[in-house]
């Protein structure tokens, strides 16, 4: 299997050979063809192949569970009739040892109430928090997705197509910043862009920390889609359907909206799936760490702090939100190699 | 190769002034009082005048990142004391050298990143090798799925079953701690065992999946077949045709990973408890002790950036067309 990137700079060819966009199309179903020859156009033709991708339209289906559950989170409190945040525990007393903390019932206080247990010391309920700390993560994560993808599109289409000095500035702002230590980098600057915000003596509320934390995350998150597609702009423009836009009279706006992005869609599509497992596990790694996402805002990554203070005495707390979030990050691998394995049939394993 | 080194390493020096300046600027520029950012939510005058005192910040900005640069390289004068080259301030917290907590640090740091990194570089591409030798099987399909399953998996999730499991619940591991090498060496291994493993086990995963790729791709190509034409035995083949070709990315690979690895583990450190630089970095942040971050990012960037270099280096000697480059 190749790397994404290079799987993607193999991707956009046969795109670009089939579609080529900006012609008109042949109509399909030609007279003097037989009927079972109907064209396809090749976004009927990727679909074709991403329905028949067993693994692909499983994953699909996960994926699409895990942000029903984070769209429709008050829903499930309603039906589940508890909230993330009552201390269940603290109200009453029987559910939680008095002395350690640690719910009374075997493994982490599972029952027919409390689904996935509940929290200790707190006693709050697990299958709450772990749904609204989805919420939270994915909806850091879908942000600075959106934000990096703009952004690389923008860079890396201004980049390839101007060429010249503006690519090599932008050239170099791109090396510049992926020699930075990254997750370090994360860390570093979240109290200084909350300090923007906010003056360090007062309490930070919770929507400018998650702002600060989709700002850091979008930062130094949109190089390599931007490298990417500065590559794929530089071979594309010189090909010949360009430059026949270009003969044409066309705009330089029109050619790169209507020429050059829609040759773009595979790797920015393969490129963002893999972007967003990234920025929320990223997000979860700063919130373990104590510099993202802190209480009471419940937060898939601030789960697994609290589960590794707990561990000695409940494991079973680490575990729903452990596995959870392996099955989502599985989940969005094999739906990016499915993907890209539809776009571009060429690639093999 | 000389002249090729020489125009790499200048490059690398302007991008770590470039770092330094950006990283110096937006910690001391932007926040409208530094000092009280440092001091912290209950900050009394004194404690201030002490800190402004200590970074001279009655200077314009520009002034004071000089100084600061200064200090790397000929040591620099505080109302409190000579602070001998490499300076790079005091801690707001402690009131220590930086550079002297960073040096204090770093063979955790060391320890973690070679040991790991030794681990997961054979195994990881020892089973790559593997599967493209038996492309197809079951065997391939076993260890392609394992490196799907371990690059989804996260050190603060594997890291704290490992630690439940083996350590408080069999007891066949020992707590992960540093002990110094020099002291104690069977010390030392047992308390970076499970850090090391966990690491790899994350690790892994990207060189396996690589060195497959490679190694299939490698395998089809031309002077592979004509070296198995011309009756070489299959074993040649594999290690001397095969492999050599694919090996060059993966040295890209590690070099970053390991430049990264030496500027701090962040999560394997807070997860193990093991206090190296990636700890001391986080520690920073929460006590929002800046001259500490800064000598930190300033050190893992100069890690990052020198292994680029050797990784560059290494590249050329593997790949002999690079070096016009």
């Amino acid at each position: 299997m190749t790397s994404p990137s290079q799987a993607a700079a193999a991707g956009a060819e046969p795109i670009a050979k089939g579609g080529l966009p900006g012609l008109p199309q042949l109509p399909s179903g030609d007279p003097a063809v037989p009927q079972q020859l109907v064209g396809l156009s090749p976004r009927q033709l990727m679909w074709r192949r991403f329905t028949r991708d067993r693994a692909g339209v499983i994953s699909a289906c996960v994926v699409l569970f895990f942000f029903a559950v984070a769209v429709l989170a008050p829903v499930i409190s309603w039906w589940y009739g508890k909230d993330a945040y009552t201390t269940y525990g603290l109200d009453r007393p029987e559910l939680l040892d008095p002395i350690t903390g640690y719910p009374m019932k075997p493994n982490g206080g599972i029952d027919g109430e409390f689904w996935f247990g509940i929290e200790p010391k707190l006693g709050r309920d697990v299958l709450m928090q772990l749904v609204y700390g989805i919420r939270t993560s994915l909806l850091i994560g879908i942000a600075a997705t959106v934000l990096s993808t703009i952004t690389g599109i923008v860079i890396g289409v201004v980049a390839g197509y101007m060429g010249g000095r503006t690519d090599y500035f932008l050239g170099r702002l791109i090396d510049l910043l992926l020699s930075f230590p990254q997750q370090l980098f994360f860390v570093a600057f979240m109290p200084v862009v909350t300090a923007l915000f906010v003056s360090p003596e007062k309490e930070t509320p919770t929507y400018l920390r998650v702002t600060a934390l989709i700002l850091v995350l979008w930062l130094l998150g949109w190089m390599q889609l931007a490298r990417l597609l500065r590559g794929q702009v530089l071979s594309l423009r010189e090909r010949e359907f360009i430059e026949a836009a270009r003969v044409t009279g066309a705009s330089p706006w029109r050619i790169i909206r209507k020429e050059l992005l829609p040759n773009l869609g595979t790797p920015i599509m393969v490129q963002s799936t893999l972007m967003l497992p990234m920025f929320v596990t990223a997000e979860a790694g700063l919130s373990f760490l104590g510099v993202g996402v802190v209480e009471p805002t419940p937060d898939w990554g601030r789960m697994f702090a609290k589960g590794a203070e707990v561990y000695e005495g409940d494991i079973t707390y680490m575990f729903f939100p452990g596995v959870a979030m392996v099955v989502f990050v599985v989940a969005f691998n094999l739906l990016g190699d499915s993907i890209r394995d539809a776009m571009d049939p060429k690639t093999t394993r | 190769m000389l002249r090729f080194l020489a125009r790499r390493s200048l490059g690398a020096i302007v991008i770590l002034l470039l770092i330094s300046a950006i990283t110096f600027f937006l910690f001391f520029a932007l926040p409208a009082e530094p000092a009280r950012l440092a001091c912290g939510k209950n900050c009394d005058p004194a404690s201030l005048a002490i800190i402004n005192k200590n970074l001279g910040l009655d200077q314009p900005v520009p002034v004071q990142y000089w100084d600061f640069m200064v200090g790397i390289f000929a040591g620099r004068d505080f109302p409190i004391g000579r602070c001998d080259a490499p300076c790079f301030g005091y801690s707001f917290v402690n009131q220590e050298p930086v550079w002297g907590t960073i040096v204090d640090r770093f063979p955790t740091t060391l320890s973690l990143a070679i040991g790991g990194a030794a681990v997961f570089l054979v195994v990881g591409v020892g089973i790559g090798m593997i599967a493209a030798w038996r492309r197809g099987t079951w065997i391939d399909k076993f260890f392609s799925s394992l490196s799907l399953l371990g690059q989804s998996m996260q050190i603060y999730f594997v890291g704290v079953l490992c630690l439940a499991w083996f350590v408080s619940g069999l007891s066949i591991m020992e707590q992960p701690a540093y002990h110094p090498i020099t002291e104690n060496p069977a010390k030392w291994f047992s308390g970076m065992v499970l850090p090391w493993l966990v690491l790899s086990l994350i690790f892994m995963a990207n060189y396996s999946r690589m060195t497959r790729s490679q190694m299939v791709e490698q395998l089809q190509e031309d002077h592979v077949r004509t070296a198995r034409a011309k009756g070489l035995s299959s074993r040649t083949v594999f290690f001397r045709y095969a492999w050599r070709g694919a090996i060059a990315p993966i040295v890209t690979i590690f070099g970053m990973d390991l430049g990264s690895l030496l500027g701090g583990a962040m999560i394997t450190e807070y997860t193990f408890t093991l206090h190296g630089i990636g700890r001391l970095a986080v520690d920073s942040v929460r006590l929002t002790d800046l001259p500490m971050l800064m000598g930190v990012m300033l050190v893992s960037s100069g890690a990052i950036v020198v292994f680029n270099i050797v990784v560059d280096a290494v590249y050329a000697v593997i790949d002999p067309r690079v070096r016009l480059a």
